[in-house]
Formats: C-alpha cells, structure tokens, sequence
C-alpha cells in the first residue's frame, strides 16, 4: 500500500513540475483494494484493470519501474510507451480505458476458463459510474447465465470524473447484482486482513463453478480525478483524508517502512527518469519473456 | 465436376471443417444453435456436432464480441454471428477500441483472432434496420480487415487465413448470395470464365476470355452478381465487353492486379450497394486516379445505394439499391 501510496505522490508531482504528458488517474485513497486482493488472485487468473490502474497493477507485479516508465514513455516501458498510464498488458493482466467495456472480455476469458483451466478466474475491476454502461449488464447476465467464474471487484468512490453516485445510478449496486441472480459482497472496511478473511470463502466459490460475484468496496478517492481535476468542495476533500488510511498509521514500524518506500519511488523516478525515450515495440524485457512463456504455454 | 453447392450450404460446410480442425475455435451468436440454426440457417447441424464450441448467446451485439476478444485473449480464436450487419454498429466498440486496438496498442503486436460475420444487403424487404450494407464504417481502422464473401471464393480459405492472420475481421455476406449458387471453380457461366488475381485472398477476375475489355468493373461479392448480369446485357445488346473485379479483402486493399486492366480499359467504374458518401468506392476510385493519372481517359465511375435508409416496399427498396440496370446505364453513360 506504502509503495502505490508513494508512487502516486510521485506522478502528481511529476505532473506539476510539467513533466508529465497525458493523463493518468491515480488511486490515492483506494490502495487497500488491490492489495487486498493479491493474496487472493493467483498469477494464473486473469485481471483486467480500468484507468484507475496503477494499484491494480503494482499490487500484482511490484514493477515501479515498467509502469512509470510506461506512463513517462522511457525505455523499459510496460507497453512501449504506446498504452500510457491506461493501457497495460504483461501476462493475464490487461488494461484498457474505455469503461465497462471489459466486462464481456472478463466473461470471454472465463468462459476460456471455465472449459480448460477449472479452479481459476478472471476478475475485472470497475467504478461505481461505470454501472451505467449496457456492457456491464450484458456481461453479468452471461456469466450469470453459464456460472462463468467472473469476479466482478467494484471501487465504490462515490464519485465518477465529477458526477457523484448519486447523480448518475438508480437503485444500488447490490439490487443491480441481485437481479441478475449474481452474489454480491459488501466490503466497507479498509483493513486488508480482514478483507481477505471475509474473501477468501466467497472467491473461492466463484473458483468452484458457482458463478459469478459483485464485491462491492466502498472506499474513497482522495486525489483528483486525473491529475489536477478535483472539483469537489475543500471541505468535503478534508474530510476524506481525515478518514484516509494512511493518516491512522503512526509508530515507528510504519515510519520505518514509509520512509523505505518513499525513498525506493524517489529511486525510480530518478531512474527512470533519466532514460531515454521509449519506442514501440520495446516494452520491458521482463513482460516479453513473460509473454514468450505463457504463449509457448498455450500454442 | 464437382456437384453444384448453395453459398449457404459451402458457408455451413466450411465453418463446420473449421471447427473440426481446431477444438479452440469458438462460433457465437444469437439463435445460432439447432434445431433453428441460426435466422439464415448458415449454422445448422453445428451446435449438435461441437456442443461446446457452438455457443447460443442472449441478445447482446458488443456482449457477445467481447466474450470473443476474451476467448482470443485467452488463447482461442472465435466467429461471431450477427443476426443482421445492422446490428454490429452495437458491437462497433468492442470491434475497434478493443480488438482492433489490443494488436498494437500495447506496444508489441498481439493476435486477436476473431472474425465477425454480417449478413448484409437488402432486395429482401426486411426495411430500413435490417437491409443496410455498414462495410464503410469499418474502413481504415488500423489492424481491423474487413472481407465479403463472394461466390466465387472459398469460404473456408477465408476463414483460415482471416483467423490465422491474428487480426480482427468483420466479414460481410450479402444476404441474397446464400440462396444461390456458388461459382464453380473457372467458369463464372456460359459466357464469362473468372480465376482468382493477387495475393491472398485474391481478387476474382470475370471476363469472356477473347474480348480485350472496353470497361472495368470493380465491385464487392454481393453486387458482383448484379455486374455479371449487367456485364451480359452490355456484350449481347451492345457489344460492350466488361471486365469484373471481385476483391475478398475490401480493406486493406491490394489494388495492384487491377491497375494493368483499368489502364488499359480507360474507363473504370466501382460499384458497392453502401449509402454514398465516405464509401469503399469513393476511397478506390481516388485511389486509382492517383495511381493511373494520365492513362485514363474518363474519370473512375463510382455508383452506390442512394443516401437513403433502405425501404421496405420492393418498389422502393428496388430506387434506392443498386441493380443491374443502373450499372449497364453508369457504363453506357461513361461512354459518351
Ligand atoms: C465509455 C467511457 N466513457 C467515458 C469515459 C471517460 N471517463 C474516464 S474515467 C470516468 C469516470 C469513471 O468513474 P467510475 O467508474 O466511478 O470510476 P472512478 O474513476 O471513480 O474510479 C469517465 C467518465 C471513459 N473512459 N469511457
């Protein structure tokens, strides 16, 4: 949590001394999700992320480096510089920014799945705004319909670009999720042992052909939306970090472990920020020779 | 010689020895499945003999092209059915932001083996959401080929080639082809013989073998028969002889076989059954101007449905839609 924490500071300062070209949505606020779920998704299911992916994609391969690099277009990019801080493929992990849209993906792979690797999924993470998208309902009754192992992991942040929740969805997302005949799980805490404990049951029953679920996480984004773009009220955003995980930690232990991160950010962006420009077509040695296994893998 | 075969029955046999010859290939669509097997029955007998990669899905056009994307992500290859090409505008995103882009937008090329098939055209009187001819809306975009059957190419060759490409496909069928008869190897009829041009998957070449061409006609699979039928008309009543153009790939498309023929025919004419404006014509014929400026000697023809949704009514249907007719008036017009 300490490193995505860390990194994400390091992008919103990138982009303020104008270093930074694009966009990128960072997830100050949303960490314990991700990190929650790493010891509960294995290298072999597939997770599709969204714009929001940073985490995501830190929580599965502690690779700063490849995903900096990517997002600043440096040699050892994860995508070449081609994809952006949006647009990530290494292994069974993709990322794509159009919203919703992977859900059906999601339900294709584990469809895949469910007739050749049985006891893996794929999990696909969306925002709470993303339920206004048809694609997102096409996708839950299909896998409703055929029990695919589809974990559906929902970052309930209230909040969609600048469109509260409220603004844009009718309903809940537990009703949406009971209509479809599809379990739905609440999860309203940040604290990552006790997610997992009260995970570990249900995921595993997606695992064992029971179909697919809705965990629901509310949390909170505490940063802008993309980079400099919060509009919501000064006191609003105070109240949210008052509430942020990272200000309940105190003690040494934490202090130790923060400033470890920290610094370890600090060394990749010097790193990588001293590379020279990426080209497509020369993504992260680590992702190709990954790629070459899996593919051989599959042939 | 081989036995004549419906372009209905050559598309269910190809699809079946396809699914045969590879357990990772997935068919999708709606209604697909026996005992109806599919709404032009081109999937019949399918589901029965591959129950687990014939797959009946709801009524969800982008749903079910991407549980395609997600099946070819994962390893396999897949064939999406439209019930109707009007249809695949709801399926447009996942088409081109994902499967088009997921080739290359993440920096290295990825294979996205998924063809998506459309059964296009009008002359049926299905009316204005059931008859459109979309071929256009699918140019240009990178790493997405869009093919049409014609009756004289082999359906399966386009399937295997298409799919082992790694790049996403929409393929078009005209409608009116499937009840008819597939071109038998050679000879398109009593008066023109045809061979396939070009690199794969070739373009059809139509001609009476002894008339050098007064025109050439360029045109996709499901007009080609209206052409032929045009190409006999202008030789017997007005001695005109055309020579017939039919690509399998229309986009990206290899224009070099035809340059020899249109600069020697000085006249050039294009035909497509898509609503005029931004068309796989209009791209051609600028294209053949480029290459050809100063060896034509009238400008490239380009002749297309009307800008009209297509009507229900066979009268009105028959103003809107290209017929015969009205490619032997574009060639006459041409000439004077
Ligand atoms: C189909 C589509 N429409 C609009 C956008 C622009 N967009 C990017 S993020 C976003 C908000 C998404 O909100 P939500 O699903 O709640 O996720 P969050 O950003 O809160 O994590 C929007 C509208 C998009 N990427 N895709």
């Amino acid at each position: 949590m300490l490193l995505i924490r860390h990194f994400e500071y390091a992008l919103l300062d990138l982009f303020a001394r104008g270093e930074l070209h694009g966009t990128t949505h960072t997830c100050l606020g949303q960490e314990a999700v991700p990190v929650a779920l790493r010891a509960l998704l294995s290298p072999d299911d597939f997770v599709f992320s969204n714009h929001r992916g940073h985490g995501h994609y830190l929580a599965r391969f502690d690779d700063p480096a490849g995903l900096l690099a990517e997002i600043l277009g440096r040699v050892g990019a994860v995508s070449g510089g081609m994809g952006g801080s949006q647009h990530l493929r290494r292994g069974r992990y993709l990322s794509t920014g159009v919203q919703g849209e992977s859900l059906p993906v999601a339900a294709g792979a584990a469809l895949h799945v469910a007739h050749r690797e049985p006891g893996r999924l794929a999990c696909v993470y969306i925002g709470d705004g993303t339920w206004g998208e048809g694609a997102v309902y096409e996708a839950l009754n299909m896998a409703a319909l055929w029990r695919l192992p589809v974990l559906v992991v929902v970052e309930h942040n209230g909040i969609a670009q600048s469109t509260p929740t409220s603004a844009a969805m009718a309903g809940t997302i537990a009703g949406r999720a009971a209509a479809f005949g599809v379990a739905h799980h609440y999860v309203g805490t940040d604290d990552v042992p006790t997610i997992r404990q009260s995970l570990d049951e249900p995921v595993g029953r997606v695992r064992a052909g029971a179909g697919p679920l809705v965990v629901e996480f509310a949390t909170q984004r505490i940063g802008p939306h993309s980079k400099g773009d919060d509009s919501r009220p000064p006191e609003e955003l105070d109240r949210l970090r008052a509430t942020d995980w990272y200000q309940r930690y105190r003690g040494p232990v934490f202090q130790r472990l923060d400033a470890e991160q920290r610094s370890r950010v600090a060394e990749v962006v010097r790193d990588v920020t001293a590379r020279p420009p990426a080209r497509p077509g020369t993504s992260s040695s680590l992702v190709v020779v990954e790629e070459e296994q899996w593919q051989r893998a599959n042939a | 010689m081989a036995a004549r075969q419906r372009v209905a029955d050559h598309l269910n046999a190809a699809l079946c020895a396809a699914l045969a010859a590879d357990d990772r290939l997935y068919v999708l669509g709606q209604d697909i499945t026996d005992p109806y097997g599919g709404a032009f029955k081109i999937t019949r007998g399918l589901s029965t003999r591959f129950p687990r990669q014939v797959i009946g899905t709801p009524i969800s056009e982008g749903g079910t092209v991407g549980l395609a994307n997600g099946l070819a992500l994962a390893g396999n290859r897949a064939i999406v059915e439209m019930m109707f090409a009007d249809f695949v505008t709801l399926a447009f995103d996942q088409i081109v932001n994902f499967a088009a882009k997921s080739v290359s937008m993440y920096g290295r090329r990825a294979p996205m083996p998924i063809l998506v098939r459309c059964p296009t055209g009008g002359h049926r009187g299905y009316g204005p959401t059931h008859s459109q001819s979309l071929q256009k809306h699918f140019l240009g975009v990178p790493d997405l080929d869009v093919y049409e059957i014609s009756p004289f190419h082999d359906y399966g060759d386009l399937l295997d080639g298409a799919l082992a490409s790694g790049v996403p496909s929409v393929v078009f069928e005209d409608k009116v082809l499937y009840t008819g008869w597939r071109r038998p190897p050679g000879t398109a009829d009593d008066l023109f013989s045809y061979h396939l041009i070009g690199s794969w998957p070739g373009t059809a070449v139509a001609r009476i073998e002894e008339a050098p061409p007064d025109c050439v006609l360029i045109t996709p699979g499901g007009v080609a028969e209206r052409t032929l039928t045009a190409m006999r008309e202008l030789f017997v009543r007005y001695e005109i002889s055309c020579e017939l153009y039919v690509p399998a790939r229309l986009d990206p498309m290899d224009v070099e076989p035809i340059l020899p023929a249109a600069a020697r025919a000085g006249q050039v004419v294009v035909v497509e059954d898509g609503t005029s404006g931004g068309t796989w014509a209009a791209d051609l014929a600028h294209r053949l101007h480029t290459a050809l400026w100063g060896r034509l000697s009238r400008p490239v023809r380009v002749l297309c449905a009307a800008d009209s949704v297509v009507p229900s009514a066979a009268h009105l249907e028959r103003e809107v839609l290209v017929q015969a007719e009205s490619i032997s008036t574009a060639v006459l017009e041409g000439r004077s």
